[in-house]
Formats: C-alpha cells, sequence, structure tokens
C-alpha cells in the first residue's frame, strides 16, 4: 500500500494532537467495518474555529485524515468549517488508496459532529 | 537509510548459493523432464537430485515427495486428496483453530462438498491439546490436520502426540511444517505424520515451489490431471528450477541449522527482555518455551497494526502485524482471537521474525526504535489518555 507524501507526513508528524480543554464541542466518529475512531475537540470564539484537536485509534490514513481535517477546519468561520468535506480531506491528501477512502469520511465525521455539539451549546 | 528485516515468517531472502543455481538452470538446463531426449533426461536428473535433498532433509523416500507450487497448494493437495480419496470411509475431518487459511479455508470448502470439519481450539498460549483432537475424532474421521509450528505467534505444536493418537485410531495426520522446516528438525521416520506440507521460500530458497510428503501407501487422489506428473499426484510440468532451488536451499538450511537455530533464539529472547523492559501495556503471545526460535508475537496496546508497520517501515524495520487491514475492513487475526484475545488488543499486534542476516546490531536497533514509534503513536491514540 502506498501513500503520498502529505499523507505520510501527517502521519508522521500529526498536527493538531489533543484534547481542547474546556472545549464548546466535542465529537467523534467510527468507522464500524475496522474498528477505528476519531475523537475532534474545538473551540470556537466569535463564529471562529479557533482552536481544533483530534485523537485517533487506527491505521495511517485515519491518523493521517484527522490531522488534515484539523488543519482544514483551524480559524475558518463555523459555516466555512462545517463545508469540510471528505473530498476536501482526500483532496488535500493527494488522495489515499481506494480501500482507505472511509477514513477520510471518519475524519469530516469527527470533525463536523464536534461543531455541531458547538452549535447545540452555544 | 538503515533497514532492518524482521519479518522471515513472511518471506527469507534467497540464498545467493541458490540464486546461483537457479541461474544456472535457466540458463543451461531447458529440457522438459519427461522428454526421452538428452535435454530431457538432464532436466529429469536435476528434478531427481533435488527431490533426493528435500526428501533426505525430512528423513523420507523421494518416491514420497510430491512437488507443488509452494506450501497452499501443498495444504490443498493434502486435504482434498486424502479427503476425496477416502469418501467411501468417511467423510470427516479434524483442525485446529489455528491453522493457516490454506487449510482453514480449504475445510470450509470441503464442507461444501459435504465434508463435515471439528475445528478444535487452543489453549490461552496457542496449544492443540491432543486430548481434544483425540475426542473430536469418530468412526468418520478420515484426516486430522494441525500444524506444526504457528505462522503468527510460533507456538510449536505437540505433533508427536496428536499424531500417535492418530495412528492409534487408524485416521490420516497432515502437518503444515511450513515454518519449521529448515528451522526445527522434521523427521518423518520419528514423527507419525503422514503428510507434511513444505514451503521452499520459507528457508531461502525460491517463491513458487514447495512440497507434500506422502506417506507410502497413503491413499491419494490427485486434484490436478493431466500428464501424470508426480507419479500421478501432481500432474503438470516440473519446476526444474525450482525444484533444484528447493533442495539446494533445505540442504543449506539443514546443514546450518544446529548453529542457526540457538543463535536465532537467543537473540529472539533478547528482543522479548528488552521489549518487556522498555515498555509498558504489553502482552507476548504464544508459548514462551514451545515456540519457533526465530519469531516474537506481542500486542501493544492503544495502537493499531497498520499505522505501527507503516511507522516502523518508515524508520527502516520490516515487520507484519497480524491484522490486515487491507481491504478496508480489518479482521484481527483468527488466531489471536482463537488464543483469547480482545478484538482491541488483537487490532494492536506485532509480528517480529529474525532469519539469517539478523545481528545483535539489529535487535538492539529495533529495541531504540520501537518505543519511540509505539509512544508517538500513543500520544496520538484515542484510546490513551
Amino acid at each position: 500500500m502506498t501513500y503520498s507524501e502529505v499523507a505520510v507526513d501527517h502521519f508522521t508528524n500529526p498536527r493538531n494532537v489533543g484534547v481542547v480543554e474546556r472545549a464548546d464541542g466535542v465529537g467523534k466518529d467510527s468507522n464500524p467495518s475496522c474498528g477505528d475512531f476519531t475523537r475532534i475537540s474545538v473551540r470556537v470564539a466569535d463564529d471562529r474555529v479557533t482552536e481544533v484537536r483530534f485523537k485517533t485509534f487506527g491505521c495511517t490514513a485515519a491518523i493521517a485524515s484527522a490531522s488534515m481535517v484539523t488543519t482544514l477546519a483551524e480559524g475558518r468561520t463555523l459555516a466555512e468549517a462545517e463545508r469540510v468535506s471528505a473530498a476536501d480531506v482526500l483532496a488535500a491528501l493527494g488522495g489515499l488508496p481506494p480501500e482507505k477512502e472511509g477514513c477520510a469520511l471518519m475524519a469530516a465525521g469527527a470533525l463536523r459532529s464536534a461543531l455541531a455539539d458547538a452549535r447545540v451549546k452555544a | 537509510m538503515r533497514r532492518v528485516y524482521l519479518d522471515h515468517a513472511g518471506t527469507t531472502p534467497l540464498d545467493p548459493r541458490v540464486a546461483d543455481a537457479l541461474a544456472a538452470v535457466y540458463r543451461e538446463h531447458h529440457g522438459n523432464p519427461s522428454s526421452i531426449h538428452a535435454e530431457g533426461r538432464d532436466a529429469r536428473a536435476l528434478v531427481d537430485e533435488g527431490r533426493e535433498r528435500v526428501a533426505r532433509a525430512v528423513g523420507a523416500d523421494p518416491k514420497e515427495i510430491v512437488f507443488t507450487s509452494g506450501g497452499t497448494e501443498a495444504d490443498n493437495l493434502a486435504l482434498r486428496g486424502t479427503a476425496r480419496a477416502l469418501r467411501e470411509k468417511g467423510d470427516h475431518v479434524v483442525t485446529s483453530a489455528v491453522e493457516h487459511h490454506a487449510i482453514l479455508d480449504t475445510c470450509h470448502e470441503l464442507e461444501r462438498e459435504g465434508i463435515r470439519v471439528t475445528v478444535v481450539p487452543v489453549d490461552g498460549q496457542g496449544i492443540v491439546d491432543p486430548d481434544a483432537v483425540r475426542a473430536a475424532i469418530t468412526d468418520r474421521t478420515v484426516l486430522v490436520s494441525v500444524m506444526h509450528a504457528n505462522n503468527e505467534i510460533g507456538t510449536v505444536e505437540p505433533i508427536a502426540e496428536i499424531g500417535a493418537i492418530c495412528r492409534e485410531r487408524g485416521v490420516l495426520f497432515h502437518s503444515d511444517a511450513v515454518q519449521t522446516v529448515g528451522a526445527l528438525e522434521v523427521d518423518v521416520r520419528a514423527l507419525p505424520v503422514d503428510l507434511v506440507s513444505l514451503n521452499a521460500h520459507k528457508f531461502y530458497g525460491p517463491k513458487g515451489v514447495g512440497a507434500l510428503y506422502v506417506r507410502a501407501g497413503t491413499p491419494f487422489s490427485p486434484t490436478q490431471t493431466g500428464g501424470g506428473q508426480e507419479r500421478d499426484r501432481r500432474a503438470g510440468t516440473e519446476n526444474v528450477a525450482g525444484i533444484v532451488g528447493m533442495g539446494l536451499a533445505l540442504e543449506l538450511a539443514t546443514a546450518a541449522r544446529a548453529e542457526e537455530s540457538p543463535r536465532l533464539a537467543a537473540l529472539r529472547d533478547r528482543l522479548v527482555d528488552g521489549i518487556g523492559e522498555r515498555m509498558d501495556d504489553v502482552v507476548f503471545n504464544g508459548h514462551p518455551t514451545r515456540r519457533l526460535p526465530n519469531n516474537v508475537s506481542l500486542c501493544i496496546r492503544g495502537v493499531q497494526g497498520e499505522s505501527l508497520i507503516v511507522a516502523l517501515d518508515l524508520a527502516g524495520i520490516a515487520a507484519s502485524s497480524g491484522a490486515a487491514c487491507t481491504t478496508g475492513s480489518l479482521e484481527p487475526s483468527h488466531v489471536l482471537l482463537a488464543i483469547g484475545l480482545s478484538r482491541e488488543l488483537a487490532q494492536g499486534s506485532l509480528r517480529l521474525t529474525l532469519g539469517r542476516a539478523t545481528t545483535r546490531d539489529d535487535v538492539d536497533y529495533v529495541l531504540e526504535e520501537l518505543p519511540r514509534v509505539v509512544a508517538r503513536l500513543r500520544s496520538v491514540s484515542a484510546v490513551f489518555p
């Protein structure tokens, strides 16, 4: 299995690992077929995602996708961040092996779930 | 960048002396062993010599060696060849929960043909209880198949005891010895086995060639028919170079075994002890002493196998995981589940298998890199705080 250079970079040096303290929203998504899961927590200030962090139990693609999705959401308005899709994650990673594309879906799902939680709590 | 290859259970590099022998056959001996002319007779002599070498290494008569395309075909042939030949006598096969897929999947196929299959469980260290095999044998049982040593967790099975029970009950006994031939003594004169699977690329021979030992007098129906090669047990023009390579590789591995296996066992123990000292939350799999000299198998809590293998690969270490995540759906290894591990723990499995080129320096490199890689993956892990 071959991963793109960008995916390898995000796997090896994942961005925004961890948990946002006193987060405004937390979310989780999982891949029931393999047991992988990602948790994302966000801080929202003035309608903007000012901090976003992740933790993943999963494969290379799951970790790289989660790392990438945090960079795509960081600094965006809530509405912009909500529009970040699995396709955006895949494109930013330079693609994933076809059987791993579900990992991008999981990353986008975890982000959306965290943002939805932030909307509810706001 | 430094590479440390620790996936010898997956495959071994070709012995350079075997590579030379293969090249010589390909360049200078093109005959078909079935041909009558000089070129054919020359190829026949090479096949005969390869067969004698393989036979000698396992204590068999050359007539009892059937060359195949590898271990998977040998396993298939053992099950299908005997189950079909004994169909009138019975319709029941006994095997174990930790067999290779070449056995278990073939058993499932046989079930579709009306053969009943009993899968005997193993204990927490992967050992098949001979008494459980005894209890599973019925009047309708024609074959028992239990591997010599497990490819994932390295446990060596009590095949002498199991074979003795089969003898007592008049049932054929097959053992997949793909992981042991070349590394441990396998002598069919001493072992009560009727069929044994071998695979050349596990003992520094070429890929694409293996053999099935079939004890003289064993009822056997071929599954591949055609030209009547291999004494009507496996049709098809012989893989002359492969057979030459397999014979030479096995002779060389057997000659080196008395020194090499204890050397590997010492390195294995250094690796196990070192990991145990440096890492928390790891569980070693398989039997602590009844195990292959070159196999270290463990589960690492909080990490997932595929990302562990990729991270180790990036650090220059070639290893494998029982949890293969190639199809997108990660099925934890049936072997790890059979020894009672949870699905989550089984997902973090790591297999390090040593070989001829492995040095103490390599082991120490792994002992430096592995804890670092695992610490980094755990810092990302959602199951670690």
